[in-house]
């Protein structure tokens, strides 16, 4: 692969670099209380939030992945997006104000204020900080690859920029700071992905508009039960979205239940503009970089489209455009789990609470990813993110839902569900990035895909142990319950 | 003496204890108390919830369920492209935003309910 050397997008990802550091900066200052650094207050309003929550949601996956799934494997692959974004559709309906109405600050709070359980409460947080750190690696090593491409750069330096940068962001001013640096951020991923498409497309039909095949499907060999992974993802996706630990931080910074809504309607308009761009750089890829689809580094498509179709100056500087949004999708990601892996590590982990600790778990946070990405071999971004979206769908998308919705559930069925949906799921994924289960064959499409059958089995256990162990429903459920979706105007009386 | 041990007759008219106004925000106390009544509050705005949910979960399993089977039985990935990559959005943005106004109008009807007000 040609490693051309920008000057101009070293410039763009140090301009990001410093920008996100400044605004963090920025934050440290009004960041003062303990409340200000985990959930800022709870006074972020509707559209600040969405674009924050955007911000942080678009990740490497997104810029850079889709394209280059939909390089390699054809339009197909546009179910990633579909389902990231549908995601949040399930997350509104079933999830979004009566979470935001739990008055917790992390999923592990949620759950121990739900169950009251300090079991349940710490099975919660192991599979936070491993389906964070499992979502972790791919930005890392995201990160590296980007700094491959532009510089030459050995892959780890990349890795390490990505970690270093988000120690200092997050450390320094928690979730207040990282509020702005996430909307600062959507916007810019937003305009680097828009603006250089604008201009490769006018290429493309300077160009005689090529008719883009994918009829080619020589290389396009994915899965042997296409249809079936296919559901796997949509599965996955749909129900995952509602588990990720830094998605559902976000939603306790709102300041009331409907507020909560709201923001969950305008992340789903700002997500769906976003993905209506990576596609096009998948189809003119598949055009102008077709060997990407055999050397493996698909993932790299979009960073080189510009050199390729325009080249020139031009094409140097819509690429420092794209290389800075790529480097603020790993930053705002990174920073958004870092956040709350920490969150979780200071409160179930570290023996004190209190910012310095904190600023502890920060390193902790992102240190673990950090070793896994530069040790582990690389998988393609949206694959490994996939796999978290698994993980997170079998696990605590049935606690959610049935802990919101249902007055039977018990701490012994939670567990249950926890560790046979989430944990079969998470083994599933282990033995698949190990490759000890190789195509073809149902067994590793089963495993690769696991949403299919682990989802079922997790809500399955949670409903079958509970209903087991009636005696052991919570004494304050139906407290519980009311508060969860009684709108605020009418609770504000009573003490939270 | 005689004359003042008995007490003068008086005559005392007052509004009829029915008229007078229930206690305000009677189910407010019952669901503040965590009565069976203010239960049965409660469930019913939960019920209307998970309705409103699950109906735009419906859709969106009916439609995500089959279009899979769509594409396969077409074999065309010029439609692919258009519905994955365009046509789906708005749906899903109009689909929320449904749910949104049908959510917020049950808790409009709940608060009504509870602070004893008539509907419009």
């Amino acid at each position: 692969m040609s490693t051309p050397d920008h000057p101009a997008s070293m410039a763009a990802v140090a301009l990001v670099v410093l920008a996100t550091v400044l605004v963090g900066g920025f934050g440290l200052r009004i960041s003062r209380t303990t409340s200000d650094f985990y959930v800022a207050s709870r006074t972020v309003r509707p559209r600040l939030n969405a674009a924050a929550i955007s911000g942080e949601y678009l990740s490497a996956a997104s810029f850079l992945g889709i394209a280059g799934l939909v390089l390699v494997h054809g339009p197909d692959m546009l179910w990633y997006p579909v389902g990231y974004t549908a995601g949040y559709l399930v997350l509104l309906v079933f999830v979004a104000a009566p979470l935001r109405r739990s008055g917790a600050y992390t999923l592990p709070d949620f759950a121990e204020g739900r169950l009251e359980s300090r079991q349940v409460r710490r099975l919660v947080s192991v599979f936070v900080v491993g389906a964070g750190w499992v979502y972790l690696v791919p930005q890392l090593q995201g990160a590296g690859l980007t700094l491959t491409i532009l510089t030459g750069a050995p892959g780890w330096a990349g890795d390490v920029l990505v970690a270093s940068v988000v120690v200092l962001a997050v450390a320094a001013g928690g979730m207040r700071s990282i509020t702005f640096v996430q909307v600062f951020q959507y916007w810019l991923k937003l305009t680097a992905l828009l603006v250089p498409a604008i201009f490769l497309v006018l290429a493309w039909q300077s160009d005689g508009a090529p008719r883009v095949s994918f009829d080619d499907q020589v290389s396009a060999f994915r899965a042997d039960h296409p249809l079936y992974a296919t559901y796997g993802l949509i599965v996955a996706t749909f129900l995952g979205t509602m588990g990720l630990p830094h998605v559902v931080v976000r939603f306790y910074t709102s300041p009331n239940g409907r507020d909560a809504r709201r923001t969950t309607v305008a992340v789903l308009a700002l997500i769906g503009l976003f993905y209506l761009l990576p596609p096009v750089y998948g189809a003119l890829g598949r055009l102008y970089a077709p060997e990407l689809i055999h050397d493996g580094d698909a993932d790299a498509a979009v960073l080189l489209l510009p050199a390729r179709m325009i080249g020139g100056l031009g094409g140097d500087l819509l690429g420092a455009l794209i290389a800075g949004g790529a480097f603020a999708a790993f930053l705002s990601t990174a920073s958004g789990l870092t956040m709350a892996v920490a969150g979780v590590l200071t409160q179930d982990v570290l023996p004190s609470r209190g910012v310095r600790h904190f600023r502890l778990a920060t390193v902790l946070a992102i240190a673990v990813p950090l070793g896994g990405s530069l040790l582990v071999g690389r998988v393609p971004v949206a694959d490994a993110v996939g796999m978290a979206f698994a993980v997170s769908a079998s696990s605590f998308c049935p606690l959610l839902v049935l802990g919101i919705w249902w007055r039977r559930l018990t701490p012994p069925g939670a567990i249950a569900g926890l560790l046979l949906g989430g944990g079969s799921a998470l083994l599933s994924v282990a033995i698949t990035v190990s490759g000890a289960v190789r195509p073809p064959g149902w067994p590793h499409a089963l495993l690769a895909w696991p949403a299919v059958w682990s989802v079922p089995v997790g809500f399955l256990a949670m409903i079958l142990v509970s209903l087991a162990t009636p005696g052991r429903v919570p004494p304050g459920t139906n407290a519980a319950m009311s508060r969860f979706h009684l709108p605020e105007a009418l609770t504000s009386g009573r003490a939270r | 003496m005689s004359h003042e041990s008995t007490p003068r007759r008086e005559v005392v008219t007052g509004e009829p204890r029915r008229v007078r106004p229930l206690p305000r925000y009677r189910p407010q106390a019952e669901i503040d108390e965590q009565t069976a009544l203010g239960g049965a509050y409660v469930r019913s705005l939960m019920r209307s919830q998970l309705r409103a949910g699950l109906t735009a979960f419906a859709v969106l399993a009916l439609v995500a369920g089959t279009l899979p089977l769509v594409f396969e039985a077409l074999h065309s990935n010029a439609v692919v492209w258009a519905v994955l990559g365009f046509a789906t959005y708005p749906p899903l943005a109009l689909a929320a935003w449904w749910y949104v106004r049908r959510a917020e109008r049950n808790e409009r009807d709940f608060a009504r309910l509870v602070e004893g007000r008539p509907a419009p």
